[in-house]
């Protein structure tokens, strides 16, 4: 039982977040929920990538902030190393954060205009000196701090200089370098190289996985660019309107995409070869992505599919094993219940 | 064959004086345009590819921008020699735009039904009815359900694909021959770019309209465009058909380009190539190849002089000391 326990580092389960909202004027006043996240059940085992995909407004984000308890849930369990956080005190939560840390999407707003980058990068140990669950001198930091510098690629010279001296790369190599003083277990990476540029974003993502190699991280990672989330992930996550709807091994996943959403997710994916692209048969979707604010009685892709059946429009599908570990939330291969 | 050619940018200088120094986001940009083919001007940010296209539609602020040389010809006559007057006339009428952020583009206080009537009267001299009722036809053609209604609505009731729809429907509404779509897909997710990909190809073969499509995705580029040019550092770097390109791309910076994009269709665990260095500062910018610092084929030569365009092929050209005379 302790094995299985230190096996997955994290452990989500039946994770909600609603956000409360009120429109209209006094006398009109309505209140509803924006059912962000409506039911996420993963686990990631130490040293592995889980990939997050999905389009905006689907809840990548605010399942990983959820996860960090940026936001308390809900409703649903998070277990990291075998500690329930949503049951933890403040104090109980703090020491957890040190093994979970994350990077932000955009490296010019995490980043404070007005801090030198030895500061932001020694801030989270100044942080956890202070409320003594470290301690290290002065000196000790700044050495761990030259010495982070020098491993995301900057040279230590540059550890008085300030954010906006930066390019959006080196800015997001203090981002990480940030994340990495405290030697955290898990990284949160919430589209770290979406706001980069081509040439940079391969940079960075090399960068991931050797720092994933040397210090055995363990990586969610958020992207919505499907060809970016097959290189850096083991198993990957495909979400839709706040639920997994698909959850597979990133292989299998490209090769055998089951959910219709998942089909139609990886063929509106351009690939850089007019060749290819010529040849390829595309299943564009129509209409948009429904808004968040209902509760929904049956499969929440249920407008948009080409597949739909009668079943589909009265029960929720849940995400079960169609075989080898390859979970899918869709009618097509499991009976309601 | 050349009266195909509808829109000629020859050697096309844009300036930006800052306090920091002089900004050279193009410096001698050629192409031509033939009439409905569609071109992709690639690169990253910064490279000058928005910058060519304000300059071709005359809309770099100035000061502190100015054109500093070159000329655009449309149908044989120079944009920058014409009066505003006659400008306006060919902007937003026979050439139009689509940004990428359609929020901005659109009034927010304004109904879509004042703002497309406004351009439909303003260029085609139709009364107001007869003007709404294009509008309407446009709307549709661009895959607006229920375009009656939705005309009335304001920008802020439509989704983020639905603006751009809009937008489309907007600058086809004059049908213009040409349209520069400006990083039109970069707002929206995979699989609205999809929609809104095959919309401008759909209507763009309709129409006859040629378009200049900008972006930074090699892989929008791959599916929507015949020729292409790559930009580095404010100049065109390489030129050619979307295969050759691909197939057999020249310059050491698109070479790099190509290899650092991680592929959907080739899953391999092997590491991913990537291009080091960061891109260059444009400004005050030395005479030299602003890619060798970046460059792992850099010779002597490369920190002196700018390479001379090479042409390797019909409608092929590529700057680097590698090929041509400078070999």
């Amino acid at each position: 039982m302790a094995e299985k326990a230190n096996e997955n580092l994290l452990e989500v389960s039946g994770l909600k977040m609603h956000f409360p909202y009120h429109t209209g004027s006094l006398w009109t006043r309505k209140k509803g929920h924006i059912y962000a996240v409506d039911g996420v059940d993963l686990s990631i085992k130490k040293g592995e990538t889980l990939g997050l995909v999905g389009e905006s407004g689907c809840g990548k984000s605010t399942t990983l902030r959820a996860i960090a308890h940026l936001y308390r849930p809900t409703a649903g369990k998070v277990v990291l190393k075998g500690q329930d956080l949503t049951a933890a005190s403040p104090a109980e939560l703090m020491k957890a954060r040190k093994d979970m840390q994350i990077v932000f999407q955009d490296p010019y707003a995490s980043l404070n205009p007005r801090m030198t980058t030895r500061d932001i990068i020694s801030e989270p140990m100044r942080i956890f000196t202070k409320a003594k669950l470290m301690s290290l001198t002065k000196i000790e930091m700044d050495e761990r701090v030259e010495q982070l510098m020098e491993r995301v690629g900057l040279s230590r010279f540059f550890k008085n200089r300030y954010p906006h001296e930066f390019s959006g790369g080196q800015r997001q190599r203090i981002g990480i370098a940030r994340a990495l003083a405290l030697k955290p277990d898990l990284m949160l990476c919430d589209e770290p190289v979406s706001a980069l540029d081509v040439s940079i974003q391969s940079q960075i993502l090399n960068l991931f996985k050797d720092l994933q190699e040397e210090f055995g991280l363990t990586y969610l990672f958020i992207a919505h660019d499907l060809a970016v989330i097959q290189y850096i992930s083991n198993r990957i996550a495909v979400m839709y309107l706040g639920v997994i709807v698909e959850l597979s091994d990133s292989a299998e996943l490209y090769k055998k995409p089951l959910h219709p959403y998942t089909q139609a997710l990886l063929s509106a994916a351009p690939i850089p070869d007019p060749a290819v692209e010529r040849k390829r048969q595309r299943v564009i979707l129509t209409g948009d992505v429904p808004s968040p604010d209902k509760t929904r009685t049956g499969c929440y892709f249920y407008d948009r599919c080409s597949k739909r059946m009668d079943k589909c429009a009265k029960s929720v599908p849940r995400l079960k094993d169609a075989g080898s570990g390859h979970q899918v939330a869709c009618f097509l291969f499991h009976d309601p219940e | 064959m050349t009266d195909d050619v509808i829109l000629q940018v020859k050697d096309l200088k844009a300036y930006f004086k800052l306090d920091e120094g002089l900004l050279k986001a193009v410096d001698g940009v050629s192409f031509d345009l033939r009439k409905g083919e569609t071109l992709g001007i690639v690169g990253e940010s910064g490279s000058g590819k928005s910058v060519t296209n304000l300059a071709i539609m005359k809309l770099i602020p100035t000061p502190p921008g100015r054109i500093a040389g070159g000329e655009v010809l449309f149908i044989g006559k120079d944009i920058f020699k014409m009066s505003d007057e006659e400008v306006r006339k060919i902007r937003g009428n026979k050439i139009s735009m689509i940004f990428q952020d359609p929020m901005t583009c659109l009034n927010p206080f304004l109904r879509i039904s004042t703002q497309m009537i406004e351009t439909i009267v303003l260029h085609q001299g139709l009364d107001k009815k007869a003007a709404k009722a294009k509008a309407i036809e446009m709307l549709k053609l661009a895959g607006i359900p229920a375009p009656e209604k939705r005309i009335d609505q304001y920008p802020h009731q439509f989704s983020g694909g639905m603006r751009q729809r809009v937008m489309i429907a907007m600058a086809l509404s004059c049908e213009p021959e040409i349209l520069i779509a400006d990083e039109p897909t970069t707002a929206l997710d995979v699989t609205i770019q999809a929609q809104i990909l095959e919309l401008i190809k759909e209507l763009s073969a309709r129409l006859g309209t040629a378009v200049i499509l900008i972006t930074h995705s090699l892989g929008v580029v791959a599916g929507m465009c015949d020729a292409i040019c790559v930009m580095y550092a404010g100049r065109i770097v390489e030129r050619g058909t979307a295969d050759e390109i691909f197939a057999d791309p020249k310059h050491p910076y698109t070479q790099g380009l190509i290899k650092s994009v991680p592929r959907l269709d080739k899953v391999s665990s092997q590491r991913l190539y990537s291009i080091p260095g960061q891109p260059p500062n444009v400004i005050n910018l030395p005479d030299c190849c602003p890619f060798f610092p970046r460059c792992e084929r850099a010779m002597d030569v490369c920190k002196t002089k700018y390479p001379k365009i090479a042409e390797i092929g019909a409608k092929r050209s590529v700057a680097c000391w590698l090929y041509g005379e400078g070999k």
